[in-house]
């Protein structure tokens, strides 16, 4: 079940993450070992900042960019999308492509 | 008891004319209304490629309908459309609730927006728990 994704990230940015969120920034800042992975500015999500409350199956087109190539949808580690959105989002993803609308695995 | 709305979406058969595509959907509407839903409104979505193969098909024409009511008639629906071979594939979504939850969601960011002039945290963080504790 391992997939290019999981491989990216596993340790560094789980640590960060969390250090992040309880305030330990600073902290972390000086702890951690300076890998040769650069740190990443936190993603914002494109949902909240749009204020959209309502992820549409049939959108195709916006769907279509939180698919990479094999057809998975995207790990909201990547894509910075918050948990509320992205529950939304792979509801729509699952419902399309029930309906064709979108590969369920793709080459 | 309450409506509710549902998203009934199918993919006809791409060998299929236009005018059969349109018989199919006129019959799926009739159903609907004779068991005393409504249609609310009717997309033909017309022929695109299917994401995947169906049927060994590469693609179908897909139309979309926007029904009211009370959740039998969209059984009767379905029992039709599984026994027709034209009908590819399809789906119902119900669509009341969540756009319900969205409804929430955009009201309480307007009444939000409305209280805004505040000063300082602690009026806001005070605001806040009076919004929570009212629902």
């Amino acid at each position: 079940m391992s997939s290019n994704y999981e491989d990216r990230d596993l340790g560094f940015d789980r640590g960060f993450d969390r250090g992040f969120d309880r305030g330990f920034e600073r902290e972390y800042d000086r702890t951690m070992p300076r890998g040769p992975r650069r740190m990443q500015r936190r993603k914002i999500c494109r949902f909240c900042i749009e204020k959209v409350d309502l992820i549409d199956w049939k959108d195709v087109k916006l769907l279509q960019s939180y698919i990479p190539e094999r057809g998975k949808i995207l790990p909201r580690r990547i894509s910075g999308v918050c948990a509320a959105h992205q529950r939304m989002l792979a509801e729509a993803i699952k419902r399309a492509r029930n309906i064709a609308l979108l590969p369920y695995a793709a080459d | 008891m309450n409506k509710r709305t549902y998203e009934v979406i199918f993919i006809v058969d791409p060998a299929a004319a236009d005018e059969e595509v349109m018989r199919l959907s006129e019959g799926v509407q009739k159903i609907i209304t004779g068991q005393g839903g409504s249609i609310v409104k009717t997309e033909m979505m017309g022929k695109r490629q299917l994401a995947y193969e169906i049927n060994h098909k590469k693609d179908g024409t897909y139309v979309l309908l926007e029904v009211e009511g009370s959740g039998g008639e969209i059984a009767e629906v379905e029992r039709r459309m599984r026994v027709n071979d034209q009908i590819l594939r399809y789906m119902t979504v119900r669509v009341d609730e969540a756009r319900r939850r969205a409804q929430k969601l955009k009201d309480r960011r307007a009444r939000k927006a409305a209280k805004q002039p505040s000063h300082g945290k602690a009026k806001q963080a005070a605001a806040d728990a009076d919004e929570e504790s009212a629902e």
